[in-house]
């Protein structure tokens, strides 16, 4: 897929995945979207005591930028995380006992939904600060470039954080040093609350790539191929030694900024249905099911299969306990 | 009519001298004409050579710090240097001299003026598994990475249940410097030592200045390593053996007295023993802690002098509230309040924005009078 004059990709072509690979990509979607069903209801429930930043209907980012990378690639997400955590690979049980506030949880209860790292497969921390991640991942791009073994690093942020500071200095270290990054901005329109329409110089972050003489592509953020082929000519080019690359996915999230009971959305409904016309998981079962790729009973048996994994989260989590108070003050130090 | 000609700031409120005259007096100039060489620092000696366990060798304290991370890049291949102007030019304090040569770019790191940007970056390299040393030009441009060194540095480990580790230096002058008023010239040795999740340390000898750099690159943890621009130039005998190390959280008894604790750290040691030489010609004598390290802070070593001496007075250039004093003077309480004779005294830099002019500045800033007539009144006499 090529760039249009305007920055604008096409429409992704037909997928040369293979079957197994699309359908992978379905299950990591829908464990996304069920996992924070889950937990959007156990935190209006009152079972989770903290705070909740639900990514439904941005899933098509994290799982088409992950599905192109290798085990050794490292990213940073953002306060809504637990998309990136899941499409890297991590645990849901340790995820959900640490929604849950729990000793099994990935930070033993201490992190919360704004914090989960697994350093393990390469997944560097959600992060409460909006921006605040840009710098450590393209440390983490300086690192891979160090060790000279092919790594590449990714960061996911959003519109809000790509008019802050640590946006502009990053991208142009990464470009002065041809660090082998990807950026990846989700663009769902809105800083919290705010509008990025009311808010952005430009409309379109990518455009801010030529400032840094960078490939900057805008791509459709729910349709996962072009995600996946975007990211991966990213990842290809940073790997290869040919710096950094921005991509930004346009997308939406469908619920409020955080979960919250009684507040009304200050978004337009009409809005937010349209966006819900244009699911990225609804898209990909359709075009599984076009290529005669997935059938009901294997969609329902994906779907009974995800959902007895978050049973079994959601069982863990329960049983888990609380840290002790003796434990409050365990970890400030490494020893 | 005859007008002085000021000699240029070389570096940033640096001395440096005149290395050859090109004009004689009598000789006609015209403007534009060059009329000397100056240079900055004295050329410094070159990368110590591998020395003998036990030898010691005078040296600067800028010397000291760069011969510290040196040695630890000698030692360690994942140490490497992050700022602005560490290389080519050698670090704005000329601390990083020769690192440049001997590591190569890729271990000595120039980076754009970016303070927030590269301060992450060191985080996320620390994050990944190498041992960043962040070189703030000064701290006063700390602040633009407060964020990072505070948000990402201290609480990732424990925000990841100790999961991510960072050992990561950052280091660079502090306090109070001369000529350059308000945004320049401030002690952040308390906004650190605030925070839980950092090791904050700040010397004043130059063998203190190596073995702590020493141990903070070898420390699993973010470790803020202040120093100051008015001690890089002071000389010191530093131990030359690659094992020195002096450990974190340890003072030092600079000196030994019975009537009086002065608690002290950074050049303030300097301005404290300078003092107890004038209090002991007027029969009071004072015993210097030297705390060396902050955060930790050896209460031990405090208390133990305060035990001893009943009497105590901190100093610092920082400001007085919420200050090391203020942490100082209520663990002294905590700790031995039956020991104590008279009320824990502070000596601290006025509690305003660093004046620019040279008679306000003085005021401002803890002079050896004002440790002297502190003393005095905290020992009654």
């Amino acid at each position: 897929m090529s760039l249009s004059p305007q920055g604008r990709s096409a429409a992704s072509p037909a997928t040369n995945l293979p079957p197994e690979t699309q359908r992978e990509m379905l299950r990591q979607m829908l464990t996304i979207r069920l996992f924070e069903e889950r937990a959007s209801a156990d935190y209006r429930a009152g079972k989770i005591y903290g705070v909740v930043h639900c990514y439904i209907g941005e899933e098509g980012v994290a799982v088409g930028v992950c599905s192109a990378l290798g085990p050794q690639d490292r990213i940073i997400s953002t306060h809504r995380g637990h998309g990136h955590c899941i499409a890297k690979g991590a645990d849901l049980p340790r995820m959900m006992a640490e929604l849950y506030g729990r000793q099994t949880g990935y930070c033993k209860g201490k992190g919360g939904s704004m914090h989960i790292a697994d350093f393990s497969i390469g997944m560097l921390g959600a992060n409460g600060i909006v921006a605040g991640g840009i710098p450590i991942v393209t440390g983490a791009g300086l690192a891979a470039q160090m060790e000279g073994k092919g790594g590449v690093a990714v960061s996911f942020f959003g519109d809000g954080a790509s008019n802050a500071g640590p946006f502009h200095e990053c991208l142009n270290i990464a470009a002065s040093w041809k660090l082998p990054m990807v950026y990846v901005c989700e663009n769902n329109l809105y800083a919290a609350q705010t509008a990025a329409a009311a808010t952005h110089a430009l409309p379109d972050v990518a455009a801010r790539a030529a400032g840094y003489g960078i490939p900057g592509e805008v791509v459709d953020g729910n349709d996962i191929f072009a995600v996946h082929q975007a990211a991966h000519r990213a990842v290809d080019r940073a790997r290869s030694g040919g710096g950094p690359s921005l991509i930004e996915c346009k997308t939406y999230r469908w619920r409020a900024h955080t979960e919250r009971k009684g507040q009304p959305d200050y978004r337009e409904q009409a809005e937010i249905e349209a966006w819900k016309g244009r699911d990225p998981i609804a898209r990909l079962e359709r075009q599984l099911r076009e290529e005669s790729a997935l059938d009901d009973a294997e969609l329902q048996s994906m779907e009974r299969q995800i959902t007895a994994a978050i049973e079994a989260a959601v069982a863990f989590a329960e049983a888990s306990p609380f840290p002790l108070p003796e434990q409050a003050t365990d970890d400030v130090f490494a020893a | 009519m005859a007008s002085e000609v000021l000699m240029p700031a070389l570096s940033p409120t640096s001395e440096g001298k005149i290395a050859r005259w090109m004009k004689n007096e009598g000789e006609s100039a015209r403007a534009g004409n060059a009329l000397a060489d100056a240079e900055a620092q004295e050329a410094l000696a070159s990368p110590a050579e591998r020395p003998q366990a036990g030898e010691s060798r005078m040296m600067t304290v800028r010397e000291a710090l760069r011969d510290a991370m040196a040695e630890e890049m000698r030692r360690d291949p994942t140490v490497f240097l992050l700022g602005e102007e560490v290389g080519e030019y050698q670090g704005a304090y000329k601390v990083s001299q020769g690192l440049l040569q001997e590591f190569g770019e890729g271990r000595v790191v120039d980076t754009p003026i970016t303070e927030q940007g590269f301060a992450g970056l060191g985080v996320g390299a620390a994050f990944a598994g190498l041992k960043p040393i962040v070189e703030f030009m000064t701290f006063n441009f700390a602040m633009q990475a407060i964020d990072q060194i505070v948000n990402s540095a201290a609480k990732t480990h424990y925000m990841s249940g100790g999961r991510m580790r960072c050992p990561i230096v950052f280091r660079g002058p502090n306090g109070i410097a001369a000529r350059v008023a308000a945004q320049h010239s401030q002690c952040y040795a308390s906004w650190y030592a605030h925070c839980p999740g950092l090791a904050v340390l700040a010397p004043y000898t130059g063998a203190d200045h190596k073995g702590l750099l020493k141990s903070a690159i070898r420390d699993p943890n973010p470790v803020i390593f202040l120093e100051h621009e008015l001690v890089y130039g002071e000389s010191f005998s530093v131990p030359l053996d690659p094992e020195f190390l002096v450990p974190i959280g340890k003072a030092r008894i600079a000196r030994e007295g019975k009537d009086v604790t002065i608690a002290a750290f950074s050049r303030m040691v300097k301005l404290a023993v300078e003092a107890a030489e004038d209090l002991e010609k007027a029969g009071i004598s004072a015993e210097i802690i030297d705390l060396r390290s902050l955060r930790p802070l050896d209460l031990e070593t405090i208390s133990a002098s305060v035990k001893k001496t009943s009497r105590l007075l901190s100093v610092e250039e920082g400001w007085p509230f919420a200050g090391i004093g203020a942490e100082i003077a209520a663990s002294v309480m905590e700790a031995c309040f039956d020991w104590l004779d008279a009320p824990v005294k502070r000596v601290c830099g006025k509690d305003i924005p660093l004046p620019y002019a040279a008679n306000l500045e003085r005021l401002a800033v803890p002079q050896v009078e004002d440790i002297v007539k502190a003393a005095r009144e905290v020992a009654y006499r």
